[in-house]
């Protein structure tokens, strides 16, 4: 048995060591807004925050993720909850499938650093394939939280 | 004439799954665009447009269209709410399954908003009709004493009822004459023409909006299917010992190959408790394929071989004037020959489909842009009747054509009915990229003429490409008319024009992919333009806006609007201002999908590597139902754009397609991303195409701005083989 906590959660869950905790958020534990694009950790729409750090979950067995905090797009955090505001007023998804994982890398970025510079938010998102081509739109609401943030 | 009916108290409401009780009014979209007669009685009535106000107010519209990041299931409802004056607060919007009685349901062709935005007008307008002569016979008015707002019927009196508290009064009444009814003013329009947020918008931002991939149903089970790696390629023999030893793998089945233009590749399915170990079980397969007759396919020798043939007289599609004479009187010519690959469409979400079969009656939820052909698949492939088959439609994670094409639907059935268990089949990427429908792969040559007045005085155009219509037709050799169209309607003054088509059989299943053939038409005719600007020491803007013809056939291509569209990105783009060391721009220009774009582009290339600054883009679509949603398809077709010119190229070797992930066929990343400026031309006209007709103008403006910038002539892509980074 392996134990996950995801989102403040335990998960007993009863799976081979070497499963990508992809497939265990997805298909054991039922979580299905983590989502699979790639397999190979190219695309980043499989992103969740381990520990605080945004990894590829397609790329991180079970094993490795057993007694650490993970968080998944559904959630809470607070840079992950002003970011998702921002994403649904600037219309930033299109078929909003790679959405997830962009947020849950955005979040990643916020918890890190305050104010990032453009350079520092393509740094942090350029893992994440949007094939629907949202990025322009991604850049500005990043940088509107961010605003948002300063002012509240 | 009652095109739209009343249908509150029909039976038939409830096998459009809207609850009974409200108002209700359906029509029936062909017969706007036919102008038929609406048949009178009600068996033959096939309403594809639903409208459902309830008394608490609630207002439900039935989407019948695939939203996958279109845009559709905000823009064609909020047409008929503001039409109706109803509060875009009080609206929700339910999705159609495939069923012919909605209509044309193939959400592709960028024609969604083109064939609804007119019947959509119709029945807002018709709902509001009926509520102001509700609340006239309530408070004993005259209709005219009556005005619709913001979910209310008002009365001149001041005194005010809510749309809902009408509802039993308007169920009652006949639907008014489609003459008698009174259309908005448009500038009085309050969602249109504005950019009103995705209804979609919340569930995909935290994770709950349910995909194809997140349908879940219990004791389902996940299957990977391994297809023939060369396509038509069949199972001679295979062992499923190693498979069945993985953790969580079930069973073993092979799927026959099902010979329709939808159906199976037919494979090795792997069925398991989870998609892991469907994945692993796949892998530990030992298969003995039947490679078939496509084994020798060798994309870069056929390239080779489709370039000869278009380096030879063709078969003549068009020919105006005298393009021999025009050739021996002219002072010189200039040729080139353009050559393109394969593209995969590569939707972030993979085909996958989930299916319950059970007591002859399959259920499906599919990611698909096209419910109606994937219902007709699923029976054929299961052999039972039609109504026995439910397509719901999810949402879809990208589609660009791919989810068109639903072979990957009717395996879930299949295998369903074979395990007695609801089955989601997951097609995982390299599935993906190895089996898709490919874009063609294409050799253009051309041939002007100048005179010596440095005027183009002939143009031959002469193109081979694996038709899309071999996937229909085993066999066919050359394009159809539609895949001809976008280069014999030049938009250029040019007196002697011949277009010819060269002999290209597919080895592969050709498909349509986000722009289709607009993609190597656009992209040589405007790299060829550019060439004749150069070789006419004209500046390339000059040289267009001179090209275009103004002549009779102008009225009819509506050249104008194109003038319109490049004038327009030339002003955002303060085109001949000095630009800095090493950055230049570079123009395209193109219609389809009867809408007009054009596009400059600023790069800059220094040691190779090229960069994208600025995409200024320009579209005439006609009149716009979601202002926010046109930028972003047009911010999106830049994107896609670069995607390809960088990195598109999906090749075969001995029939095997080579690339199989993101590693191999690469997309553009958000630090490749330039500032994209989208101008939309104002407009009053009929609404015309917006998914797609932005992204021909792309890959040929990057390709003549790395001209303007060094001189290099790009005739081949992607730019990863031609010397470049990006």
């Amino acid at each position: 048995m392996t134990t996950l906590r995801i989102n403040g959660e335990n998960h007993k869950i009863d799976v081979p060591k070497d499963m990508p905790l992809l497939w265990a958020i997805r298909d054991i534990v039922g979580l299905t807004g983590t989502k699979y694009g790639c397999g190979k950790g190219l695309c980043g729409a499989c992103k969740v925050l381990l520990d605080g750090s945004a990894v590829q979950s397609c790329q991180i067995p079970v094993s490795m993720a057993e007694g650490k905090e993970i968080l998944t797009i559904e959630g809470e955090s607070k840079n992950l909850q002003l970011l998702q505001k921002s994403w649904i007023e600037d219309n930033v998804a299109q078929c909003g499938f790679c959405q997830p994982g962009q947020l849950i890398a955005a979040t990643s970025l916020l918890d890190k650093n305050k104010n990032p510079t453009d350079e520092e938010i393509e740094t942090a998102m350029a893992g994440n394939i949007c094939r629907c081509g949202t990025y322009q739109r991604i850049k500005k609401a990043i940088h509107k939280t961010v605003e948002l943030k300063k002012q509240s | 004439m009652g095109v739209v009916k009343n249908i509150s108290r029909r039976s038939f409401v409830k096998s459009i799954g809207l609850a009974s009780g409200g108002l209700v009014l359906a029509c029936n979209t062909s017969i706007f665009s036919n102008e038929e007669k609406a048949p009178e009685n009600f068996t033959s009535f096939n309403p594809n447009l639903f409208v459902q106000l309830n008394s608490d107010g609630s207002l439900i519209l039935v989407s019948s269209r695939s939203e996958m990041g279109n845009g559709v299931r905000t823009s064609l409802p909020s047409v008929i709410a503001d039409e109706m004056e109803a509060d875009w607060n009080r609206v929700s919007v339910q999705q159609a399954t495939g069923d012919e009685k909605y209509g044309n349901q193939n959400t592709d062709g960028s024609k969604s908003i083109r064939l609804f935005f007119k019947p959509m007008l119709t029945m807002g307008a018709m709902a509001k009709a009926m509520l102001i002569s509700a609340a006239a016979i309530k408070w004993k008015v005259p209709e005219s004493e009556c005005l619709a707002k913001n979910h209310f019927i008002i009365h001149t009196s001041g005194k005010k009822i809510a749309f809902g508290d009408l509802v039993e009064i308007a169920k009652t009444l006949e639907t008014p004459s489609e003459d008698s009814l009174k259309f908005k003013n448009p500038k009085d329009y309050k969602y249109i023409g504005k950019g009103l947020q995705s209804v979609d918008a919340e569930n995909i931002s935290n994770g709950s909006a349910i995909y194809g991939l997140d349908k879940r149903l219990p004791n389902m089970k996940f299957a990977t299917i391994a297809h023939c790696p060369v396509t038509f390629g069949t199972v001679k023999s295979f062992d499923k010992t190693e498979a069945l030893k993985i953790a969580g793998v079930e069973n073993v089945i092979e799927i026959k190959p099902v010979d329709r233009p939808f159906g199976t590749l037919g494979g090795i399915a792997v069925i398991a408790t989870n998609t892991w170990a469907a994945i692993k079980g796949k892998e530990a397969l030992v298969i003995e394929w039947d490679l078939g007759e496509n084994k020798s396919y060798n994309s870069s020798i056929y390239l080779e071989e489709i370039t000869k043939n278009v380096h030879k007289p063709g078969k003549v599609s068009k020919d105006k004037g005298n393009i021999n004479n025009a050739f021996k009187n002219a002072s010189r010519t200039i040729e080139a020959t353009y050559q393109l690959p394969h593209l995969a469409h590569a939707p972030m979400e993979v085909p996958n489909t989930v299916a319950w079969y059970r007591n002859g009656v399959c259920d499906v939820w599919a990611p698909t842009q096209v419910a109606q052909t994937a219902r007709e698949e699923v029976k054929e492939a299961l052999q039972i009747e039609l109504d026995k088959v439910t397509i719901n439609v999810t949402l879809l994670g990208g589609g660009f054509g791919r989810k068109s094409k639903p072979d990957y639907v009717a395996e879930a059935a299949i295998l369903s009915k074979e395990t007695n268990n609801p089955i989601q089949v997951v097609w995982t990427r390299e599935d993906d990229i190895k089996h898709d429908y490919l874009h063609t792969v294409s050799a253009q040559y051309f041939k002007a003429s100048i005179t010596k007045d440095n005027k183009i005085s002939g143009w031959l155009h002469r193109f081979a490409f694996p038709s899309i219509t071999s996937t229909f037709q085993k066999g066919v050799e050359y394009p159809g008319g539609w895949e001809i169209n976008s280069a014999s309607n030049l938009p250029y003054n040019v007196d002697n024009l011949r277009v010819e088509v060269g002999k290209a059989p597919a080895h592969v299943r050709i498909g349509w992919l986000r722009s289709v053939i607009n993609l190597p038409h656009g992209f040589a005719i405007n790299v060829f333009t550019d060439e004749l600007a150069h070789e006419t020491t004209t500046d390339p803007l000059e040289f267009r806006l001179n090209f275009l013809s103004k002549d009779k056939k102008a009225k009819k291509l509506q050249t104008n609007r194109l003038r319109n569209v490049l004038n327009i990105v030339a002003k955002n783009a303060d085109y001949g201002k000095k630009l800095p060391e090493g950055h230049a721009y570079g123009i395209a220009i193109h219609k389809s999908f009867q809408s007009y774009v054009a596009s400059i582009i600023e790069v800059s290339v220094i040691n190779n590597k090229v960069t994208v600054h600025n995409v200024y883009i320009a579209i005439d679509c006609g009149l716009v139902v979601n202002r926010d949603t046109v930028i972003a398809q047009m911010e999106g077709s830049a994107i896609f754009g670069m995607s390809l010119a960088f990195y598109g190229k999906i090749t075969a070797k001995d029939g095997e397609i080579e690339q199989s992930n993101f590693h191999d066929y690469q997309m553009a990343r958000i630090h490749q991303t330039p500032k994209i400026h989208v101008e939309i031309v104002k407009s009053t006209k009929p609404p015309t195409g917006v998914g797609e007709p932005g992204v021909p103008v792309i890959a040929p403006a990057i390709v003549n701005a790395i001209f303007a910038a060094t001189g290099k002539r790009i005739r081949k892509l992607p730019l990863i083989d031609e010397g470049f980074t990006v």
